[in-house]
Formats: structure tokens, C-alpha cells, sequence
């Protein structure tokens, strides 16, 4: 006989249906098979499986040749959540629960060799591709049912194989798990921008990317706090909505790095890639492709420390989201799109020694040497700045300042600002923020691009400032970001 | 790309390069600009290439108002002090030329092949090299005798000491000719060079009319506008020393968002410079 039991796979980011049929058969000679492309983590899922059953004090059809076959075969399958399913078809094919209750739940869950069932990643992928199968009901591990709830079907919680199957033979009602509550949430802890003392062009900075989302590139000797600085970002940017929300949690759940404690991400995310990160952990990829890190950002900041560090194919490919806001890789083992819409913040010296903006060292770069540290990093990318910031080291007086305002104030005015950048028409250029504009072009060296991107960074500024339109004066600060450090000095 | 050849004996030869002990006998020109071009009233102005960010401002400056003056600005396309001077020249309309230490047909260094483009296009590029010569470090010393020779003062702006602008200059005065030196810190090995030549007895340069001075050139004193507003107060404030946005807005007590608006527009007029974070003012008169 022929059971089944429902689950999902997740490509990409995408939900697959997948059908676990288990067929036993008496034989003289016991078997266990898996077959229909399923990679290492499922083959051992033989062993769990056994080792599973036996130890939640059910019988092993001992006397049977099993077969079990992941359905559709050409997909490729991967990871440990297919053991419970498996577990539930084979149960049923050895006339343990009844079968028919199979097809009305879907399961995923890695199974311990004790019985207990484990959570795994992308489980809120899986619940949304079983809400989209047309099934109501989803059994999984105790830890992710409130993450799996998020999607909006009903969610069985179990702790061990054995609670499963009281439940499928209707000895035991389990209370389906509710979707996280605000109250249940960790705060996550985000660095506040109090913390900076000085550096009010760079404050001032990172508060119109947060409003206009612009990409920052902060500039200048170390130790002036330009990493400091960017971390600060997600902190003044607003909270997701419940969609970017649910859309920036699936996407982390996929990719493994969903905080425990946290089952839906609120919060802007916020990564910090090393320089060695190599350009398919950077923006994905991998024999079966993975969010990189570019789509671990989506809807919040991406942050390259010391950018020219950066080998020159990992920038070169992180040209595609920033300009589409996606990442497609293609592979072997499939095709995928990636949402990668983030806020990218850079950070760099001004020479390769880091003395050069510091009047208190010496810089011994010579004008040769600082140009190939600077084009290290291409014009295309640069361009792609909208606000280029040179931090020169402050002077004392400036670090003897009192604590700069807290971020949680200027978000307020991120938000407000925002809020009037979506009512659009308001926000025109007068005729002498554009005369301003075409006598700029005449005298800085500025592209097509890097053109339109000063007009978006003063509309920005404008919306920030509460004006009615696009005002000179918005536009000369506008122009005040435009690339000095690009420009090789030469 | 236009290339002429202009010999010795020709007549459009520049009588003040024809006077120099070894003047080339011949001289590659590119641009489509009139040989007589070389012939006209020019001054050099020459200096470090790892150059300091003052020394940027100021080549501009002397390169811009000396090119508004009349006159033709001779330098050497290097990075540094020649390109800021070639480049002050082009911001305010004028003519200038640049001498190569390659082939003609050469944009040496590469990264300024635009600056070529931009100085071709009223100016000229000269060298004695006739197109393929690759660049050595040999040929910039004789190229040096071109830059000196073709006009009657040389300006050097930043030198350290033993570099290609002292022989420069060394060049001019055994032609005759005038040199006039940038002050520079007497603190910074880039300009012990410089100031090692004002203390044999160079002109000082203070500002543009210094050297128009030596050219019986009287400059025309606009009046510089007194700026009205925040601008004016920035400028003050700068004149007095560089600073960065930060500090003119901790100084005058406004916005930083402000001072960096207020700095655009005082860059836009070419009253400021700025570099690396750090604004300066550009020299006044």
C-alpha cells in the first residue's frame, strides 16, 4: 500500500510542494530506500527516521522492503525536514495512523534519534507554500510553529514524534500555536547614535540616506568613527512593515539566521560582511542557491568596512541590486531571485596608509599610490553614492562635545520627512534650485547619473527640511555630497 | 589628432625658447591651435606632484587669474601642481599649453587623458619627441629646459628638494629669466625645495598680482563682492584657516547642512576650495 504525506521545499526563497510517498512491501530480504533526488542531509534521514520511531516506543515494520519516494523526482531536495513526513508516511504504511489524516496536514521537521523533533530553516517558507497547496493545517517543531502561524495558517506544535502521532490517531489535542505578539519579542539591540560625540556632517549624513534612502560613503583616516557611524543607521531608519516584515522574515528563516527568540524580524536588519567574504556570500549563490548577504540586508543596511579592501569581482557584483533592488543566480541546481533592496554604507581610507586627513600624522603616499587605492574601487560603483562624506579627524574640542542627540529623535524626523517625500508633487524645483543646478554641471564633473542623483538627494533634503519645494539651498547641500574623494586628486 | 612640426629656422619658432643655450630643432605640436600661440607673453607655473591640498588651491588659483590676465599657462601635465595649473587656466577661458616628456602623441601620464583633451581644445600640447617615444625618466629634466625656456618667469608653487620643478627653475635663471616662489610651511619637506629658493633671493608670491607685476601687467582690481550673509562669514572664517564643515559649524553655530550649502555656493564661485573634508579659502586680492 501506497501512503503519502505532504510537505514543502524551498527553492531559492520559493516554496515547493513536495509528496513523501512511502510504499512497504513484505520481503525476505528488509530494505530502506529514498530515491527522488534527494542530497545527503535526506539520505540520512533513513537513520533518524529508524532510530525515531523505535525510540517513540512505536514498532519498525521490521519485515518490509520500503521505498520511499520524494515527489516531484526531478527536484532537487536538500536538508533534514523531510524526516518527519517521512516518518508520518511510513508510520501510516505500516497502519499506525490512519492515512487519510495525512492528506489533510502538512509536516516538516528534523527528527533527533530519540524521537524529538527539531526545528529547521525556512519554516516560514514551507508554511507559506502548504497555505498555497490548499492545506490548512502544518505540524511542525514546537520552537518555529509561531514563525510558521505568520503565514497565515493553522499551526500544529510537537515537541516528539510520539505527540505527532497521538494527534493524527485523535488521542491528543494539541492547541494550534498563535503568531508572535509584539510581547514576546526580544528588543533587538541596535547601537544609538547618542554614542557619537561630533561628526555632525556625518550625522546629518546618515539622516537624509535614512529619509531619501540613499547609499552613504564615509570617507577619511581611522579612527574618526566612520564604522561607528554606519552602524548607527538601522537605528534612526523606521520599522518594517508587516509585510517587509514577514518579507525580510522569510528570507532570514531561509538563510538560517532568524535570531531564536525573535521569529519575525520587526526591525530593519542590519549585516556587516568582512572583506573576505568572497561574491556568492556576498550576493548569493552556492550548487543550490542561497541568499547572500545582500538579500540578508533587504529592507535594511548592508555595511562594507573599508571598501577598497573588497576584492574588485565581489563590488562589481553587488552593481545589480543596487541598481534592481534584486539578485538572480543561476545554477545547476536551479534558478532564483533574490530581493536585495537594501541601504549600502561603505566606509574607506583616504590613502592606503589612512594618514592622509589626519594633520596630526604624516602621509607618505605617493599621489600614484593613492589613486590606485582609489580606483580600487570603480567609477560605476561610485557613482551609485549618493552622499560621499570626507570625515577629517575632529579636533578635540569637537570629542569634548556633549552626546549627540539619540536616535530615537531623529527618526522621528526620518519618519515625518518620508512621509512628505511619498506626497510627491509637493516637492518641485524652483527655477533657481535648477539654474543652480545647470551652473554646477558646468563647473563639478558630474555624469547623467550623478546629476539626477543630487536632485534626488535634494528633494530629500527638502522634504527633511519641511519646505514647500526644492529650494537653492537644498540643492547646494546637495551638491556639498558630491564624490571629493572619487575625483582622483591627481 | 592634429600634429605639426614647427622647425628651428621656422619663423612662427618661439623667439624666447630660440634664446635658450639648447632650444629642440624641432618641436612636436598637437592641437589645431596657431604655432604663434608659443610665441605669446607665458608664464610657467610648476611644482610637486605629491602635492599638499594647499598647494592644489593655490596652483589653481595663480593658474585661473594669471590665464583671466592674458596670459599663456606653461606646465608639464604631471599630477599635482602642473595639472591644478592647466586646469585654473581652463576654468577661466585661457590658453594653455603643456610640455611632455614623451612622444607627442602621448597622454602621459594616462589618468589625464581628459585634461589633454580639454587643453588641445585653444591650447597646445608640445613636445621635442616625435610620436612613440615612450616616456622616461631621462626626458622630463630636457623637458624641463622646453617649460623654462618658452617663458619669460617661472612660478614654482611646491618643490621638495632635488625635484623636477628645482630644475625648473634651475633652467630659467640660467636663461634669464624670473623665478618667483609660493611660500610654503617651513615645517613640510614639501616645500623645503621652495623655500630653499626664496632664500637664495626668489620673488615671494602672495597673489597673482605679484606675478603680473613682473609682466608690467597691472590687474585690474575688481573689487571682490563683499559677500552678504552666512557665505561672507564662512569666507572670514576660512581666511583665517581651513577648516572642516564640522568645525565652521561648531565656530558659527549652525547646522552643519547649512555651512556645507553655504560652502557649494562659495565653491561654485571659485572663492573656495576644498579637498578631503578640509575647505580653504582661495588667496584673497
Amino acid at each position: 500500500m501506497v501512503t503519502r504525506a505532504i510537505t514543502s521545499t524551498i527553492v531559492g526563497l520559493e516554496p515547493r510542494r513536495v509528496d513523501v510517498e512511502a510504499h512497504l512491501v513484505l520481503a525476505d530480504l528488509p530494505s530502506f530506500a529514498i530515491v527522488g533526488l534527494a542530497d545527503r542531509a535526506c539520505q540520512e534521514a533513513k537513520h533518524r527516521v529508524q532510530s525515531g520511531i523505535v525510540n517513540a516506543m512505536l514498532p519498525w515494520p521490521s519485515r518490509n522492503r520500503i521505498i520511499v519516494n520524494l515527489a516531484p523526482a526531478a527536484l532537487r531536495k536538500e536538508g533534514s525536514g523531510f524526516d518527519l513526513p517521512i516518518a508520518l508516511a511510513v508510520l501510516a504504511g505500516s497502519h499506525q495512523l490512519p492515512a487519510h489524516r495525512l492528506l489533510d496536514h502538512a509536516s516538516v521537521g528534523e527528527l533527533s534519534l530519540d524521537g524529538r523533533v527539531r526545528p529547521v530553516s525556512g519554516t516560514i517558507a514551507v508554511a507559506e507554500g502548504v497555505r498555497r497547496a490548499g492545506i490548512k493545517l502544518l505540524i511542525c517543531a514546537a520552537e518555529s510553529a509561531p514563525e510558521a502561524a505568520l503565514a497565515g495558517i493553522d499551526v500544529v506544535p510537537v515537541h516528539h514524534l510520539a505527540e505527532a502521532v497521538a494527534y493524527l490517531r485523535g488521542e491528543e489535542d494539541i492547541r494550534f500555536a498563535s503568531p508572535p505578539g509584539s510581547d514576546d519579542l526580544e528588543e533587538p539591540f541596535v547601537p544609538d547614535l547618542a554614542e557619537v560625540r561630533g561628526q555632525e556632517r556625518g550625522r546629518r549624513a546618515l539622516e537624509i540616506a535614512a529619509t531619501g534612502e540613499h547609499n552613504v560613503l564615509l570617507a577619511g583616516p581611522p579612527g574618526t568613527g566612520k564604522t561607528m557611524l554606519g552602524r548607527r543607521l538601522p537605528g534612526i531608519l523606521p520599522p518594517l512593515t508587516r509585510d517587509e516584515a514577514l518579507e525580510v522574515t522569510r528570507i532570514h528563516s531561509v538563510a538560517g539566521t532568524l535570531p531564536t527568540g525573535r521569529p519575525i524580524m520587526l526591525m530593519p536588519p542590519f549585516r556587516a560582511p568582512h572583506h573576505g567574504a568572497s561574491a556568492a556570500a556576498i550576493v548569493g549563490g552556492g550548487a543550490i542557491p542561497r541568499p547572500g548577504e545582500a538579500s540578508l540586508a533587504h529592507r535594511g543596511v548592508l555595511l562594507l568596512d573599508e571598501l577598497p579592501e573588497f576584492p574588485r569581482p565581489v563590488l562589481e557584483s553587488l552593481r545589480q541590486p543596487l541598481e534592481d533592488g534584486v539578485v538572480s543566480v543561476a545554477r545547476v541546481g536551479g534558478h532564483a531571485l533574490f530581493p536585495a533592496r537594501f541601504r549600502l554604507v561603505a566606509t574607506m581610507n583616504l590613502c592606503p596608509c589612512g594618514a592622509r586627513g589626519d594633520p596630526t600624522a604624516d602621509c607618505g603616499c605617493s599621489p600614484q599610490r593613492i589613486s590606485a587605492y582609489r580606483e580600487k574601487v570603480s567609477r560605476a560603483l561610485l557613482d551609485r553614492f549618493d552622499l560621499v562624506v570626507a570625515m577629517p579627524r575632529p579636533r578635540a574640542e569637537e570629542l569634548a562635545a556633549p552626546p549627540g542627540e539619540p536616535s530615537a529623535a531623529v527618526r522621528e524626523r526620518v519618519v515625518a520627512g518620508r512621509a512628505r517625500l511619498r506626497d510627491g508633487d509637493l516637492l518641485r524645483r524652483t527655477e533657481a534650485a535648477s539654474a543652480l543646478l545647470d551652473r554646477a554641471v558646468d563647473h563639478v564633473p558630474l555624469s547623467g547619473r550623478g546629476r539626477a542623483r543630487v536632485a534626488r538627494v535634494a528633494r530629500t533634503i527638502a522634504a527633511l527640511g519641511g519646505a514647500e519645494s526644492v529650494l537653492p539651498e537644498h540643492l547646494a547641500e546637495a551638491l556639498s555630497y558630491r564624490s571629493p574623494v572619487g575625483v582622483p586628486s591627481a | 589628432m592634429t600634429i605639426r612640426r614647427l622647425r628651428r629656422g621656422a619663423s612662427p619658432y618661439p623667439p624666447l625658447l630660440r634664446a635658450i643655450p639648447d632650444p629642440p630643432a624641432v618641436l612636436w605640436l598637437r592641437g589645431d591651435a596657431e604655432p604663434e600661440l608659443l610665441g605669446r607673453r607665458s608664464v610657467a607655473i610648476v611644482g610637486a606632484r605629491a602635492c599638499t591640498s594647499y598647494g592644489r588651491s593655490v596652483a589653481r588659483t595663480l593658474g585661473r587669474e594669471l590665464a583671466a590676465a592674458g596670459l599663456v599657462v606653461v606646465s608639464g601635465m604631471a599630477r599635482g601642481i602642473d595639472a591644478e595649473a592647466h586646469r585654473g587656466a581652463l576654468d577661466a577661458g585661457g590658453i594653455t599649453v603643456a610640455v611632455l616628456g614623451c612622444g607627442i602623441d602621448r597622454d602621459y601620464p594616462a589618468a589625464h587623458r581628459d585634461l589633454a583633451g580639454r587643453i588641445v581644445d585653444r591650447g597646445l600640447i608640445v613636445s621635442e619627441y616625435e610620436a612613440g617615444v615612450e616616456p622616461a625618466p631621462w626626458r622630463f629634466p630636457a623637458r624641463n629646459r622646453i617649460i623654462a625656456g618658452l617663458c619669460m618667469a617661472t612660478v614654482v608653487v611646491e618643490a621638495r628638494e632635488r625635484s623636477g620643478a628645482l630644475i625648473t627653475a634651475d633652467f630659467a635663471l640660467e636663461d634669464g629669466r624670473e623665478v618667483m616662489v609660493v611660500p610654503g610651511e617651513i615645517t613640510s619637506a614639501i616645500s623645503a625645495g621652495s623655500n630653499a629658493l626664496l632664500r637664495l633671493g626668489a620673488t615671494p608670491v602672495t597673489a597673482a598680482a605679484d606675478v603680473l607685476e613682473a609682466y608690467g601687467i597691472e590687474l585690474v582690481v575688481e573689487p571682490v563682492a563683499a559677500l552678504e550673509g552666512l557665505a561672507g562669514t564662512v569666507l572670514e572664517k576660512l581666511s583665517e584657516q581651513p577648516a572642516s564643515i564640522d568645525e565652521l559649524a561648531r565656530v558659527l553655530a549652525v547646522a552643519p547642512g547649512v555651512v556645507a550649502a553655504a560652502l557649494t555656493e562659495l565653491e561654485l564661485v571659485g572663492r573656495v576650495s576644498g579637498g578631503d573634508g578640509v575647505y580653504r579659502a582661495g588667496i584673497t586680492r
